[in-house]
């Protein structure tokens, strides 16, 4: 396992040497910087913690120039823990770079999706509309809520609500190309959340 | 659009494209691969539209053949283009000719310009 933390930048697509046009993100990833190692005997889990942009000094508060510090950085805007990378193969301080990808590789992909707001069931559950003419008079509303006896509306009913703006993965994207000189990653196909939104890319986990 | 994106996709752009705008006659050299071996197909006919800026431009040509219009869309900076050609320059007043499509003949002609 291994992971990186970055900037969604917009979309564009590359060709194949065969000619295939491929719909690829580009990732703004890393620099990164690995701010404190949790360990098994301390912590109880492995994990390493990567913090990403700089924050500006006055903009941050003592515990957090303090943790930075330790590391031997300023302090950052974006800090993440990723479970699972080994923290014995790192070392505190150490810059993360996209190079840690390779082409080719699968990864998932973790943001927060853009919000929707508060949505109607067509468009949160993917649910189907009424005629809007010909006399009916049912058009986006949400539908049955169930059955009249058990006189409740049963969980996980689908209804209207709050929609986007969650933490959304992504698997199994594949590395299209990696730019080590201005640490970017192309990644094929649509990521979670909006252009300049924070996003993480983690080996894939579901991989074959 | 994000001028780091369109760094992304510089090596990509194609310099050897001439100028060509709708209204223009090309002769578009198309790479087919047929099995094993690659051969250059050519595709003669009216650009009708060009859409699409950067690596994503696309450009449309139409030409009828044995009565039947037939239409494609290619990738301006596909590298299974080999070459495109310009036979003719077109006078029109539009960007976007698809009012060729319902045209034919006599009727479906465009005058010469002299760019």
């Amino acid at each position: 396992m291994k992971g990186i933390l970055g900037r969604k930048l917009g979309m564009t697509q590359v060709f194949t040497p065969d000619g295939t046009a491929v719909s690829v993100t580009v990732v703004q990833a890393g620099p990164c910087v690995v701010l404190q190692k949790k360990e098994m005997e301390q912590d109880g889990y492995e994990a390493v913690q990567l913090g990403f942009e700089d924050k500006k000094e006055h903009r941050a508060n003592q515990p957090e120039i303090g943790h930075a510090k330790k590391a031997n950085t300023k302090p950052k805007r974006l800090i993440r823990e990723i479970r699972g990378m080994n923290p014995a193969d790192y070392e505190l301080g150490q810059e993360i770079k996209a190079d840690l990808f390779k082409e080719g590789e699968k990864v998932d992909v973790t943001a927060t999706s853009k919000g929707k707001g508060f949505a109607g069931s067509i468009k949160r559950h993917n649910q189907a509309r009424g005629l809007m003419s010909h006399g009916s008079r049912y058009h986006r509303g949400p539908g049955s809520l169930g059955a009249v006896d058990p006189a409740r509306v049963f969980k996980g009913q689908t209804l209207p609500g709050r929609m986007g703006g969650k933490r959304v993965t992504i698997q199994n994207l594949e590395i299209i190309k990696v730019d080590a000189d201005r640490n970017l990653l192309l990644i094929k196909g649509a990521i979670p959340g909006p252009k300049n939104g924070y996003v993480m890319v983690r080996s894939a986990v579901k991989s074959k | 659009m994000k001028p780091i994106i369109r760094e992304v996709t510089k090596d990509q752009l194609r310099k050897d494209i001439p100028d060509f705008r709708p209204g223009d006659t090309v002769r578009v050299h198309v790479k087919v691969v047929e099995g094993q071996r690659e051969r250059i197909q050519v595709f003669e006919g009216v650009v009708l539209a060009r859409r699409g800026t950067g690596i994503s431009e696309t450009f449309t040509v139409r030409k009828v053949s044995y009565n039947v219009g037939v239409e494609r869309i290619f990738p301006l900076h596909s590298p299974r283009i080999a070459k495109i050609e310009v036979v003719r320059r077109g006078k029109v007043r539009r960007a976007k000719l698809y009012y060729l499509r319902k045209l034919r003949g006599k009727a479906a002609r465009i005058k010469e310009a002299h760019r």
